[in-house]
């Protein structure tokens, strides 16, 4: 089956969240992505759960598994020569190199863009990192919850009189990485047009900027106001309780007059609740209202029967929610896919579908190094007692 | 060898509000001939929200911060609901490479515009449709905004207090997540056209986007049977982890220290105060065991200092740690100044507003604003005239039969104001400047 990115070889150098989330669309898309590993310890989210059985093990991480299907995995400790010299061989045979290290790193291996380029001057080189490569913060550290922090959103969340209160995932990392999906494609678009290769440069504060980006300009350069953390309930609504679980209702094109009849509720037809100044001020009592019919409800009844009538309600689903919900499954979002340690593992798909170049996940995440002999030896020509002799030198 | 990744690359936009016009605002950025098409008689909505100064004007769909969006962009009014107007659009297709839209799925079929018919028209035309739950399925009729799409997605579950209900999650994640990846996607489909001639569909559900988030807390349950609910400010294993008020008013920060390695670092920043000796704190699972007696030490701390000097005490010696900012603090923050993460640029209408930057940084493409946001109808003549070779009498005629036009029809009474001092009475607003005019002309003078 064709696949868009059939021709395209990435070498994957990133770890942790962000990077990997980038190159695994990529490689569901049909890219060949070279996973590059550190010998002996691996990825760092091979040691994080959710592991298989609550049992930590470095091949049974379902988060790795996740973010690293459809690769193949090799090692090389990029502190030795040897290993710097091995990948700088790949390179040449590389579309794609995409990184996550703190910004000075890849410099202090050898391995900057200006010596890449040097080697292949068609390499797009990605580089994913929190802060961007320049500016003050450049090598600040970083977690999900900082980077939610100092782009504005955590300030926005959770209740006015509490402390700001964080997502529950990590919103910050994934972000960054469709971020460098999107702008290694535009390289390699470029590319293709008869441009040439460059670096790319993703901040992931930048691609978090977009979803703040619109209240810095429209509540603050627009009006000077600096809104608080119960601004958006008040604006949009709160997750209200149903029999089991909660929902949030919403009118639609019919207004609220469809609202009022759909729900039984003539009440919420007053005229003081008929503007949007109107809403915030009248917030709780409107929320009051509309709980009164919906706790009556079962979640997901009640959001098939309100679409039914043009509503866009929307029901709150838990993890289990979604493998058993039935547009999910229709649409073959949940792949199951067999890995050699773990068994069959289900976990979800891309975030898009192609109709020419459908998306794929047929391959498990790699086992540590496994696919070193096909690519040293098969790609860059070692034979099986060199490798052997690297794997000793804990070059790989 | 063209200057942009995209010149030359024409898109017809019917898209609306944000996921769509942020997805085209990154081609646009990048050279793509971005064609935004409204009808007068149902514009974008978002025209009329946040107006400038809080005021009508003129024109009061020409005020809101939609402007940031819809920069390097052209814009075309079209009734799609006259036959001419489709008629017109079948035209500009037929001299255009992607178009894409992001109405309730049964909207383009109404319309007698969906892919098949497209196709007929322009071979390897590349149509991206942006929906809520995607264009099949049980769910293929059904619409939704932000929030709602985020709840059946599963992340809304993830958010809030441990002791509390789900919550909003308080700016969205749908919509710019989509626009991202539907900006990625089209650039696969345009790099598949090129290398086979090919064209294809591209169907886009925002809350796949959504779920795409949550690949841990969805595996925990695939192989464990767990289900995971909230946890607030709390990390899985990482201790101390959390939000900390710092001096003034609702001013905080988050500190996370990931390892055993980080913790006597931290200790020392603080000032290696007698209780980190502790045996409750002896190691991260203990700390971890012990979090509500460890966050109320660091509060001791942080209590005593600004949330900036947080940060920069604990990042000095590698710490994560951030001030928690809020929207005037994140657009005068240093960084984002001297990243350029927002710039200046003359609006129509409004005068000069900060605009986020390019989306993408591309050494040797670097994109750039090099026009703003056009007004209603500003690109009729260019689209109907220049492009489709419609004489002006026609496009008179048009016009007259309110088929295009320049203004929304009917004409508006105002945009959608609450006032400012409704939403302080409701205690929704951490403050107001009022000197943001100011700040705002300074803002290139003070990077």
């Amino acid at each position: 089956m064709e696949q868009a990115l059939d021709d395209v070889k990435v070498l994957d150098l990133t770890h942790h969240v962000a990077g990997p989330h980038c190159t695994k669309i990529l490689a569901q898309f049909g890219a060949e992505v070279i996973k590059v590993e550190r010998p002996g310890t691996g990825d760092p989210t091979r040691h994080m759960g959710p592991f298989l059985n609550d049992i930590p093990h470095p091949e049974k991480s379902g988060l790795f598994f996740y973010l690293n299907s459809d690769k193949k995995g090799i090692t090389l400790n990029l502190k030795h020569p040897t290993g710097v010299q091995l990948l700088k061989e790949l390179v040449k045979q590389a579309d794609v190199l995409v990184e996550s290290f703190s910004p000075r790193v890849m410099s202090s291996l050898g391995l900057s863009y200006e010596e890449l380029e040097a080697i292949n001057p068609n390499l797009i080189m990605t580089s994913i990192s929190s802060f961007g490569q320049t500016g003050p913060y450049r090598d600040y550290q970083a977690t999900n919850m900082i980077m939610d922090a100092i782009n504005g959103c955590l300030y926005l969340r959770g209740q006015a009189d509490r402390a700001p209160v964080h997502v529950g995932f990590s919103i910050a990392e994934h972000f960054g990485g469709a971020a460098g999906f999107s702008a290694t494609m535009m390289a390699l678009y470029g590319r293709n047009r008869g441009g040439k290769g460059q670096h790319v440069d993703v901040s992931i504060m930048a691609s978090l900027l977009n979803q703040t980006d619109n209240v810095v300009v429209g509540q603050y350069c627009q009006q000077g106001s600096i809104p608080n953390r119960s601004y958006y309930t008040a604006r949009y609504g709160v997750f209200l309780t149903a029999k089991d679980g909660h929902i949030l209702p919403r009118p639609g094109p019919g207004g609220w007059e469809t609202l009022a009849a759909f729900l039984n509720l003539p009440e919420i037809e007053d005229e003081r609740f008929a503007t949007t100044a109107g809403r915030f001020e009248h917030a709780e009592e409107i929320n009051e209202l509309t709980a009164s019919r919906t706790r009556e409800e079962e979640k997901v009844d009640l959001f098939k029967r309100a679409q039914e009538w043009r509503l866009p309600f929307g029901y709150v689903a838990t993890t289990e929610d979604l493998l058993k919900d039935e547009q999910y499954r229709s649409r073959g979002y949940f792949v199951t896919v067999d890995h050699p340690e773990m068994g069959k593992v289900t976990c979800p798909g891309a975030p898009f579908q192609m109709s020419e170049t459908p998306w794929r996940t047929e391959r498990p995440a790699p086992l540590l190094g496994e696919h070193n002999e096909e690519i040293l030896c098969g790609r860059l020509g070692l034979s099986k007692a060199e490798l052997t002799q690297l794997n000793q030198a804990g070059t790989i | 060898m063209p200057s942009l990744p995209l010149e030359g690359i024409r898109i017809v936009d019917l898209s609306q509000v944000w996921a769509g016009p942020l997805t085209s605002r990154m081609l646009a950025d990048m050279g793509a001939e971005v064609i935004n098409v409204e009808a007068c008689q149902r514009i974008d909505f978002l025209r009329y929200f946040n107006p400038a100064e809080n005021e009508s004007g003129e024109r009061p769909w020409e005020r809101s911060n939609r402007n940031l969006l819809h920069r390097n962009k052209r814009n075309l009014t079209l009734n799609l609901n006259s036959p001419h107007g489709i008629d017109l659009i079948k035209r500009l297709v037929k001299i255009s490479d992607v178009v894409m839209e992001n109405f309730s799925p049964r909207v383009m079929k109404n319309f007698g515009l969906t892919y098949d018919v497209l196709k007929e028209i322009k071979p390897d035309i590349i149509m991206l449709s942006m929906s809520a739950y995607g264009q099949t399925g049980p769910y293929g009729y059904y619409s939704g905004l932000g929030t709602a799409i985020e709840a059946v997605a599963g992340t809304s579950n993830l958010a809030g207090y441990p002791d509390g209900p789900p919550r909003e999650v308080d700016s969205y994640i749908s919509d710019p997540g989509s626009g991202v990846y539907g900006a990625g996607a089209l650039l696969t489909a345009l790099y598949h056209r090129d290398k086979t001639g090919k064209g294809q569909f591209i169907d886009l559900s925002e809350a796949e986007t959504v779920t795409t988030l949550i690949g841990g807390p969805i595996l925990d349950y695939t192989l464990n049977g767990r289900v995971q609910s909230r946890m607030g400010n709390r990390h899985p294993w990482m201790a101390p982890h959390g939000v900390y008020r710092c001096q003034g008013n609702d001013s905080w920060v988050a500190i996370a220290v990931r390892s055993e390695a980080e913790w006597p670092i931290f200790c020392r920043v603080i000032g290696n105060p007698a209780w980190i000796t502790d045996k409750r704190f002896a190691d991260m699972p203990a700390r971890w065991q012990n979090h509500d007696e460890l966050d109320r030490y660091i509060e001791e701390w942080t209590t005593r200092l600004d949330h900036y000097q947080v940060m920069y005490l604990l990042q000095e010696d590698g710490v994560p740690a951030a001030a928690v900012l809020n929207v005037s603090e994140v657009l005068l923050d240093k960084h984002v100044r001297a990243n350029k993460y927002f710039e200046l640029f003359e609006q129509a209408e409004i005068g000069t507003r900060p605009c986020p930057g390019v989306s993408f940084k591309l050494s040797k493409t670097p994109g750039s604003i090099r026009k703003p946001a056009p007004t209603l109808g500003e690109d009729n003549e260019y689209v109907l005239g220049q492009l489709l070779g419609i004489s002006q009498d026609d496009i008179t005629r048009l016009e007259a039969e309110e088929v295009i036009g320049q203004h929304p029809i009917p004409l508006p009474k105002s945009a959608d104001i609450v006032p400012v001092e409704l939403l302080q009475d409701c205690k929704l607003l951490a403050g107001v400047d009022s000197d943001y005019l100011n700040q705002i002309k300074e803002y290139d003078a003070n990077r």
